[in-house]
């Protein structure tokens, strides 16, 4: 009797594990699903797209065929080349002093907690607050505020950068072995020199791709430059007047009622696309291939 | 006693021919050991070079704080040259035209404003992904825990850490050719015709956008942090908690619940909550599906907007001072909650990984 | 050539934990001295106060004198000056591991501003002589990391680095431990030949090591030094009781 009721249990048992596996490959399927779909349909539309116009022409005005986005590449360029000059090198100087200053601290734990929760904040507040900050009429102090500029956008980019670049150069520095910052402080070597020379150039792979992780992430970003770059269908690479961006140009063209522009909003996202896959799967190959190969 | 080698403490002769070698060899190539220490005994301590090379990290550390303040400073300054006017029922208010009497909120043309559908339309397109991302993600998360074969797991997460490296920008421009007309021809006549008489789901909405398409390409946006953050949270439980539950004879499927789910649940609500946040301010794909129409309406396949979008849709409208105002108090709003939802998950997926092993370092 | 260490009443705590408590003793110049004694018994301790490496940990603290010549360490000078002069080789072996051998020998000069290039390829060939390695990497001198070495040369290379900026003393914190009995042998032969220009202070839990390379030998026990007598002594008639149980192996 007690056995019969035990098998009926003991099957209902191995049905619900059985079904909840199938569930969960099922979720999988269905995450990996969309993310093939824009892929392959990127690759479709945008490959038909992409021409050499695309790579050397300027937008050419609605209803001619034809054009291109050089401009939006280079602006793109510009735009972060300039939030990495912001974002890199102070990104990197608050990891290094979470990691070899402040390690255990109160005011450490306090910043780390705040970066990532800024991680969080919607970049659309950072254009709005850029936008009060560096475009705004009532701000006039010097000649490069109060207008659109590339160095509004620059600097919204770039100010979203330091969280990110911070914490990975902090993590990738706390993976530095403790024997290694032994080793250089044993010789008399200064502690800047140290942690310079030593413990950030041991992990300098690290913290190159965390770099670039932050990079790729903010080459796609969009609505921090509406309201700071503007977009510009002509040539500018003034810092001073508002500028064309990839993604500005994609969403401009993606929401016009134009088939032509459509097609170039399809080859703008593949060019994007691919530069961010490119730097994603690199930072994939370095972190896996072992941050601090040979330390120990 | 133990037994000294005697030969060993007076060295071997062979011994002391290395040595006079090696002694020979210093004198004859290289620099007289007195200069090196001369030099390095001039060098001083670099004491004042370390200061300031502490200080100018210190200040590169601060600029986080510095960041935040001025975010939350700046948006405070433009918002509050007329808060007011607008006050806290900015968020609640309803005008009413005065010819149709049909409600309205926002009219920038008589200067009337209320941010009341867009709290709406962003709770409403929040909530809705998270119904439809947060199964699927813990899905995903209890396979590459769990259950995944080891060649599977690393291409699998690679896989869901590109969903994330996406920008939404071109999930905007996919939602808008392939997801948008996808759920208009064959998803939302299935709702009408099935849920239609609750009201949600009325359909007489022809462009396909509206709350369920930004729901849908939302929750594929969330789903990566949501599902990778799920997956540390699960790792972080201890091993001997899985062996615990499968030594009294459960199931895979029990051991999962028991074992992982019910110990790693507040990381679990953390990451949720963090997926939340994303939802909350995420702006192009969504303005680019939802329709941007200031309105509430109880069909949720209908046009409406959110925070986000408004933001971004006006950016070129926004012409009278109160428009800009308007907006900016709508995204010092956006700020303020985004802060409190990302601190509150922070600290619950800090609660569970904090000191476990697989993130100790 | 080395000088001699004078400590006075010297005391150190990690936090709450008095872990040395007043040594006092004279180290003699050019000889090797052995600090012998069972884990946690401070000896590691011990040496890392003489050349301030026990203060890179902050809740570390120290009392007392020590004199390194006529030096005196915590009065005198700043950490950074004194361990210009006091070398120091770890339990493990350390290389800096994106360094070539090259640059790791060179480090201790080059992080130090020294810019003369034909100066320092004549001090890495001599510090990787003296430290018997040279014969083995001086082909891949630049090509080869630190870190692409066996076990036993990367310690070696360490006492190459410590060497460079030849310092008047040289701590050695179980530098064999981590090592096979062959490259143990080798390490031991280079302390040999290494005490007729430095100082050398060896920290060991091996007291084989200690009777092969050591005139000089002091036990630890509980953060205090029980005996510090010559090599011989200590191991063929130590005047401590304690001592005498540690080395016949009744506790320890």
């Amino acid at each position: 009797m007690k056995l019969e009721t035990n098998t009926t249990r003991a099957r209902f048992r191995a049905i619900t594990d059985n079904a909840v596996t199938l569930l969960a490959v099922l979720a999988t399927v269905l995450v990996i699903a969309p993310l093939v779909a824009i892929f392959a349909y990127l690759i479709y539309r945008g490959y038909s797209s992409l021409s050499l116009d695309f790579f050397t022409r300027i937008p050419k005005p609605v209803g001619e065929k034809g054009g291109g986005m050089a401009n939006a590449i280079v602006g793109s360029g510009i735009l972060l080349a300039l939030a990495s000059v912001i974002g890199v090198p102070i990104g990197i100087g608050g990891g290094i002093f979470l990691a070899e200053f402040g390690r255990g601290t109160k005011l450490a734990n306090s910043i780390r907690f705040t970066a990532d929760v800024l991680n969080g904040v919607p970049s659309i507040v950072m254009g709005v607050a850029a936008y009060a900050l560096i475009v705004s009429p009532h701000v006039r102090y010097l000649p490069i505020l109060g207008h659109f500029s590339a160095f509004s956008g620059g600097v919204a980019l770039g100010i979203m950068m330091i969280p990110t670049v911070c914490r990975t150069t902090e993590e990738m520095l706390l993976m530095v072995p403790h024997a290694v910052r032994e080793a250089a402080l044993g010789l008399g070597v200064p502690n800047w020199r140290s942690v310079l020379s030593i413990t950030v150039r041991t992990a300098s792979p690290g913290i190159i791709t965390g770099c670039m992780l932050a990079f790729a992430r903010v080459a796609g970003e969009t609505a921090p430059l509406i309201f700071t770059a503007l977009g510009n269908s002509f040539w500018s690479t003034s810092l001073n007047e508002p500028i064309a961006a990839l993604p500005l140009q994609i969403y401009v063209y993606a929401i016009s009622p134009y088939d032509e522009w459509h097609k170039l909003a399809w080859a703008g996202a593949l060019v994007l696309i691919v530069l961010i896959v490119l730097a994603v799967s690199l930072v994939r190959y370095v972190t896996s291939r072992g941050v601090l190969k040979g330390a120990s | 006693m133990i037994q000294v080698p005697e030969t060993r403490i007076s060295p071997p002769q062979q011994r002391h021919e290395l040595q006079s070698a090696a002694a020979q060899q210093i004198d004859s190539a290289s620099p007289k050991a007195s200069e090196i220490r001369n030099f390095l005994l001039h060098r001083g301590n670099s004491a004042l070079a370390d200061r300031w090379f502490h200080v100018l990290m210190l200040l590169c550390a601060l600029s986080i704080f510095g960041i935040v303040l001025l975010i939350a400073g700046e948006l405070t300054i433009g918002s509050s040259l007329s808060w007011g006017q607008f006050g806290f029922n900015f968020f609640f208010k309803t005008y009413f035209d005065p010819n149709t009497h049909l409600p309205m909120y926002w009219d920038p043309v008589n200067g009337h404003f209320s941010a009341l559908p867009f709290v709406y339309g962003t709770l409403v397109s929040s909530f809705l992904s998270l119904l439809i991302a947060v199964p699927l993600a813990i899905g995903v998360a209890v396979f590459l825990t769990e259950m995944c074969p080891g060649v599977l797991r690393g291409p699998l997460a690679f896989l869901t850490e590109l969903l994330a490296a996406i920008p939404s920008i071109i999930y905007g421009l996919w939602a808008v050719f392939v997801l948008v007309p996808l759920l208009r021809v064959y998803v939302n006549p299935l709702l009408t015709g099935s849920l239609g008489w609750t009201g949600l789901f009325s359909g007489d909405n022809p462009t396909g956008l509206g709350f369920v398409s930004a729901a849908v390409i939302l929750a594929i946006m969330i789903l990566p942090i949501i599902s990778s953050l799920t997956r540390e949270v699960m790792i972080a439980v201890p091993h001997s908690q899985r062996e615990a539950v499968l030594a009294l004879g459960a199931t895979r499927w029990e051991m999962i619940r028991m074992g992982v789910l019910r110990n790693a649940r507040i990381g679990i609500v953390g990451a949720v909550i963090l997926g939340l946040g994303r939802a909350l301010g995420e702006t192009m794909a969504v303005t680019m599906v939802i329709g941007n129409t200031p309105e509430i309406h109880r069909s949720l396949l209908a046009n409406g907007a959110s925070m986000a979008s408004v933001i971004a849709n006006e950016y070129a409208e926004a012409t009278s001072n109160l428009h800009r105002i308007a907006r900016t108090v709508i995204g010092l709003a956006l700020f303020v909650v985004t802060i409190l939802v990302n601190a509150v998950a922070r600290l619950l997926v800090w609660a569970v990984t904090r000191g476990a092993p697989a993130r100790s370092r | 050539m080395g000088v001699g260490i004078e400590v006075i009443n010297l005391n150190a705590w990690y936090g709450a934990n008095h872990t040395l408590q007043d040594i006092n003793l004279n180290i003699p110049a050019n000889h090797a001295t052995a600090l012998i004694g069972p884990s946690g018994c401070g000896k590691s301790t011990f040496v890392r106060c003489l050349n301030r490496m026990h203060e890179t940990n902050p809740i570390a603290r120290v009392t007392g004198t020590v004199r390194i010549g006529d030096l005196d360490i915590y009065e005198d000078a700043k950490p950074v000056e004194i361990r210009r002069r006091v070398g120091m080789v770890f339990q493990r072996p350390n290389p800096f591991p994106t360094m070539s051998i090259y640059d790791n020998v060179a480090s201790g000069l080059k992080l130090n501003g020294f810019r003369n290039r034909h100066a320092l390829d004549a001090i890495v060939e001599r510090s990787l002589k003296d430290s018997a390695l040279w014969d083995e990497v001086k082909d891949d001198l630049k090509k080869k990391s630190g870190a692409s070495l066996s076990g036993g040369q990367q310690q070696r290379l360490c006492i190459a680095r410590a060497l460079a900026v030849d310092p008047e003393v040289l701590l050695m914190d179980e530098p064999a431990s981590a090592l096979d009995p062959v490259s143990t042998s080798k390490i031991e032969d280079l302390i040999f030949q290494l005490k007729s220009q430095y100082t050398i202070v060896i920290v060991t839990h091996n007291m084989q090591q200690a009777a092969r390379v050591a005139e000089k030998t002091g036990f630890f026990l509980n953060g205090r030094m029980v005996e510090f007598d010559s090599t011989h002594k200590i191991f063929t008639n130590p005047s401590d009781k304690r001592t005498e149980d540690y080395i016949t192996g009744r506790f320890g």
